[in-house]
């Protein structure tokens, strides 16, 4: 490591997906609930409720440990974390300290310099979630926090990796790739909102460390460490010290916040859960089949559907998205292969993060509709753009869909309607009409512009011509239109 | 041995308080305690606790949770059913 | 589920209820109708539940405890809830914020503690049976100081699911009654597996009663007669025990070195279960109001210095102490270890014996306001600890008196014997009757 090397490690939560909590048989599906109506004595902490450990919680995560290449605990046992907070509602939460559920795994992710570098995991273990807070009132005095104990007891699995991480980019190749490894084994739903919270270590090398807590998106991760690590190296350019501390993620405004104030001493008085009794489930390890997950799946797309490595990665980083690109596939591979990894791994996903739309969205027949327009040339690819658009924002703004066929019919994108053929060297084709009739309409709504290319002014040909396009829509080629406008002016000449 | 000062910590640490009044009686009482429980520096043995029972879990199955009033009932203070607790710094 | 009620309307002149039932309702089953007092410890679903405890004051659970729900399914009829130490902590029922019991057989003494309002209820014949809790000893030493019978099972034989936890690997929920029939009756209801506490054994209790001891071979621990025991208790414990030779048994002296640090283990061990178990009384969920104009710290102190005893907030900070930043190895870690070497020492006594037998408590009831220093009480209750760190079942019967006041014959045996143990508290108690 050099002088001033970033060192970067992630502590990650993230919601298991098991229909009833980790230590009660309350409904893990509050999120469109009341508030105060998925609680038990159990989980709301009543005094003299007991904990009774969920199975699934402890499949799902052994799943994911052997996911991740880690060694299986003999013997793993509950603790108690004590801590008051008004989200906490026993006043400690159920977490495993000294004896985990798994230790020492690695996960593999493309480094900056490209290649693959393992990133080593310490260690995994199961706990609950605590309740939400949500804070009231204005001033000083007249603040106050409400509490939703629905989400207490929703079990959690904590990741911990090794301080391995170089840069802010790494870090959220890590987190992308843990993600998308827990929805392949099927224990996780990225989408849930919450599901996933991140606490960051990160230090420049010689320097204290710091750490970030509770960041709750996947951009806050990158946002939260490029801040951080500005913060640090500029401290230390001043000549000044970096402390050692904990501080918060402050999504709205992208900064780091120090948390001193709001902690209490950090002294957890660790013990065993005596409501709880061990665990020795290391014989199970043998009995868990994984599924294909994302690295493997990657080379199969390479193999099976020729996708580039890239394209390959792209759609292999997010279940949802590889099994789209299959399904969509899955009709005609040979056929639709190439087109499909193309446009769905450079066009969708760009139009569906602008937006802020899932692919769980996209009717898949429609897409492969579309896909078949561009396959057989009806349609351009720049149309194929805006009937995507189109029939995303008709999907967004919840109103009836239109099948691509339609929407081209009725946008007369189809590219026989405008020159396609004039090079065949046909006769007047009654499609070049309807480029001459554009022009037309673009010299009469720019007079100006037309004045400007008279006088000789070089932009004003240029500007006409976008003003053409936009109103072929892209349809028309290029050289036709530079021709027939050219043709027009000078024609205009007095 | 504790302090007076290691007891405010410690009922700090534990939320509970300790009147100013009460502070030199409870430490003395307090420290009698903490030298009786030296004894057990004295015991040695295996520090693998044997474990009799293991694995005691159960179905991810739904049950029923408690009505909102239930949960609600004993809570000094409420609002659009979220219970009202102090303002957290 | 009939829609019968018995009326309860009790001469309470010893404070042995918290809160009482005047019209008891009650189905239809083994103990149709029987008056069972049930300690304010345990959860009772519409009932005040309050540990004794002012932070608890007002806070009726939306749920039953499962040896409740098995008590109503039983048609018992719940008819109160009595008094105790504070959240279990103490061996006198003086750490009651709402008063102690007094002792029906000398109300200027104590009833022992911490289920002294159940031992009182019973021996003043307000009812025949009701259930208590032992931590470390706290069924068994008002059993003795009140001159009746008290159970603590072997650990996990009776469910902890609503019991409201003082020290979670220690209690257990037991039976007490007027004789030995009132307490194996009481055991049948409530003991047997239930999923919703994973400490909890798949053992039911169907056990009829059997009076005989013949070729019992009885343990004699010198340490349950060595120097802190009342010579007195000592001589009447030793007649009892006399008595049971006569019936047929064989006495065999026997020691249990780990007594040395036993009580010491004890009171690390409860107390820092007890730190953890007792940090949710914060005014938010239940019991008296967090000050919202307060931030949260410093309105969690306040509910909790006002609504905590002394002894609570005591066996709190000891327990605070114990786990806190380098200490736990010390202590924690080390009672653990001293708790193997207590089994391990019954097991191996258990290996040439069926039962021990001695006192249950060294002294009798002490008058009231005797002891006030902590250590000397944490003291007594150095021959009922062991029992509840071994996890093996005890049981305390009347075997005589001194200075007028009860004498308790304490009989332990194997885990998962507690049919035993019943059996021979039962042929002492029918021989003597």
């Amino acid at each position: 490591m050099t002088e001033g090397q970033v060192i970067v490690g992630l502590e990650v939560h993230c919601q298991l997906d098991t229909k009833s909590k980790l230590f009660c048989g309350c409904s893990t599906d509050y999120r469109s609930d009341a508030p105060n109506t998925h609680v038990c004595p159990v989980c709301l902490g009543l005094p003299g409720a007991m904990p009774v450990l969920n199975k699934r919680s402890i499949e799902y995560a052994m799943r994911v440990a052997k996911a991740l290449n880690c060694s299986v605990l003999a013997e793993s046992e509950f603790s108690r974390k004590n801590y008051f907070y008004p989200d906490l509602d026993k006043a400690y939460q159920i977490t495993q300290y000294d004896k985990p559920l798994a230790e020492g795994g690695y996960l593999e992710i493309e480094s900056d310099e490209g290649g693959e570098k393992r990133i080593r995991i310490t260690r995994i273990h199961v706990e609950e979630d605590p309740g939400r807070l949500v804070h009231m009132g204005t001033t000083e005095q007249g603040k106050y926090s409400l509490v939703d104990y629905n989400r207490a007891g929703i079990p959690l699995i904590e990741i911990v990796s090794e301080p391995d991480m170089r840069s802010p980019k790494e870090a959220r190749k890590f987190l992308n790739k843990l993600r998308a490894t827990l929805e392949y084994l099927s224990v996780f739903d990225s989408e849930k909102e919450g599901s996933l919270r991140v606490d960051a270590n990160i230090s420049i090398k010689g320097s204290e460390r710091v750490e970030v807590k509770n960041i709750s998106s996947y951009k806050g991760v990158e946002k939260a460490l490029l801040f951080e690590i500005t913060r640090q190296k500029s401290l230390l350019r001043r000549g000044q010290k970096v402390d050692r501390e904990t501080r918060h993620y402050l999504e709205a405004r992208g900064v780091t916040q120090s948390s001193r104030s709001k902690e209490q001493e950090h002294d957890y008085r660790y013990f065993p859960e005596p409501d709880l009794r061990p665990l020795h489930v290391q014989s199970w390890v043998d009995g868990i089949v994984l599924p294909e997950l994302p690295d493997a799946r990657r080379e199969r797309f390479i193999a099976q559907y020729g996708c580039s490595l890239n394209h390959a990665r792209t759609l292999t980083g997010e279940l949802r998205l590889a099994n789209f690109f299959e399904t969509i596939v899955a009709a005609d591979p040979r056929g639709l292969s190439t087109l499909a990894d193309t446009w769905i791994a450079d066009t969708l996903i760009g139009e569906l993060n602008y937006r802020n739309m899932s692919i769980d969205t996209v009717d898949a027949a429609g897409f492969t509709e579309l896909l078949t327009l561009l396959k057989t040339g009806i349609i351009t690819d720049k149309s194929g753009i805006e009937v995507l658009r189109v029939m995303l924002d008709q999907r967004l703004s919840n109103q009836s869909c239109e099948t691509p066929p339609a929407i081209v019919d009725r946008l007369n994108l189809r590219k026989g309607s405008f020159a396609a053929s004039a090079q065949s060297g046909a006769e007047c084709h009654p499609v070049v009409d309807p480029i001459r009739t554009s022009i037309t309409e673009v010299l009469m709504e720019h007079p100006v512009a037309v004045e400007d290319f008279r006088k000789g002014k070089k932009g004003a040909f240029n500007f006409l011509i976008g003003q053409l396009m936009k109103k072929t829509r892209g349809c028309a080629d290029p050289g036709e239109l530079n021709r027939l406008l050219t043709e027009e002016l000078t024609k205009k000449e007095v | 041995m504790a302090t007076e000062q290691e007891v405010i910590h410690i009922a700090g640490l534990a939320d509970v308080g300790i009147n100013t009044e009460e502070l030199a009686t409870f430490t003395h009482q307090f420290n009698a305690i903490l030298e009786y429980f030296d004894i057990l520096d004295r015991v040695s043995g295996d520090t693998a606790v044997t474990r009799d029972r293991y694995n005691v879990m159960r179905e991810d199955v739904v049950e029923p949770s408690l009505p909102q009033e239930d949960v609600l009932r004993n809570a000094a203070a409420q609002e659009d059913g979220f219970i009202k607790a102090p303002r957290v710094m | 589920m009939g829609v019968h009620e018995i009326t309860f309307e009790p001469d309470d002149r010893y404070n042995a209820f918290l809160t009482t039932c005047r019209k008891a309702p009650h189905g239809q089953g083994k103990l149709t109708g029987v008056a069972v007092a049930v300690k304010d410890n345990i959860s009772t679903r519409g009932i005040e539940t309050t540990c004794a405890s002012k932070i608890l004051k007002g806070y009726v659970p939306p749920y039953d405890a499962y040896v409740v729900e098995l008590l109503r399914q039983s048609g018992a009829a719940i008819v109160g809830k009595t008094n105790m130490d504070e959240f279990g902590m103490g061996t006198t029922t003086e750490n009651s914020a709402f008063g102690p019991t007094l002792n029906p057989c000398d109300t200027g003494r104590v009833p022992g503690g911490s289920s002294g309002g159940s031992a009182a209820a019973i021996a003043a014949g307000m009812v025949r049976m009701a259930l208590g809790t032992d931590t470390g000893g706290s069924i068994r030493c008002p059993a003795a100081f009140c001159g009746i019978v008290g159970l603590k099972p072997t650990y996990g034989r009776v469910s902890r699911y609503g019991l409201i936890a003082y020290a979670n690997s220690l209690e257990q929920i037991g039976p007490m009654g007027r004789t030995v029939t009132d307490v194996s009756t009481l055991m049948g209801v409530i003991a047997g597996h239930d999923r919703r506490d994973s400490t909890s054994h798949n053992k039911p209790y169907t056990h009829t009663l059997k009076a005989g001891i013949k070729g019992l071979k009885i343990g004699i621990p010198q340490e349950y007669f060595g120097a802190g025991v009342d010579p007195k208790v000592a001589a009447v414990v030793n007649k009892a025990i006399g008595r049971l030779e006569e019936l047929g048994a064989t006495t065999v002296p026997c020691n249990i070195p780990s007594m040395e640090y036993a009580l010491a283990a004890y009171y690390v061990t409860c107390t820092c279960e007890a730190s953890s178990n007792l940090a949710r009384f914060d005014g938010v969920r239940y019991g008296p109001a967090a000050d919202l104009k307060k931030s949260w710290h410093e309105a969690f102190r306040d509910v909790r210095r006002a609504g905590f005893g002394t002894e609570v907030r005591r066996r709190i900070m000891l327990g605070t102490y114990a786990l806190s930043s380098g200490y736990y190895g010390k202590y924690y870690a080390k009672a653990q270890i001293a708790r193997e070497n207590v089994k391990k020492d019954f097991a191996r006594i258990f290996s040439e014996v069926d039962v021990i037998a001695g006192p249950t408590m060294p002294t009798i009831a002490f008058k009231l306001g005797e002891k006030s220093d902590p250590l000397s009480m944490y003291l007594t209750d150095i021959l009922t600890v062991p029992a509840n760190l071994a996890g093996i079942p005890a049981i305390s019967v009347p075997c005589g008196k001194a200075e007028g006041m009860p004498i308790g014959l304490q009989i332990m045996g194997r885990p998962h014997e507690d049919e035993l143990i019943i059996d021979v508290a039962y042929t002492y108690e029918q021989a003597v009757t």
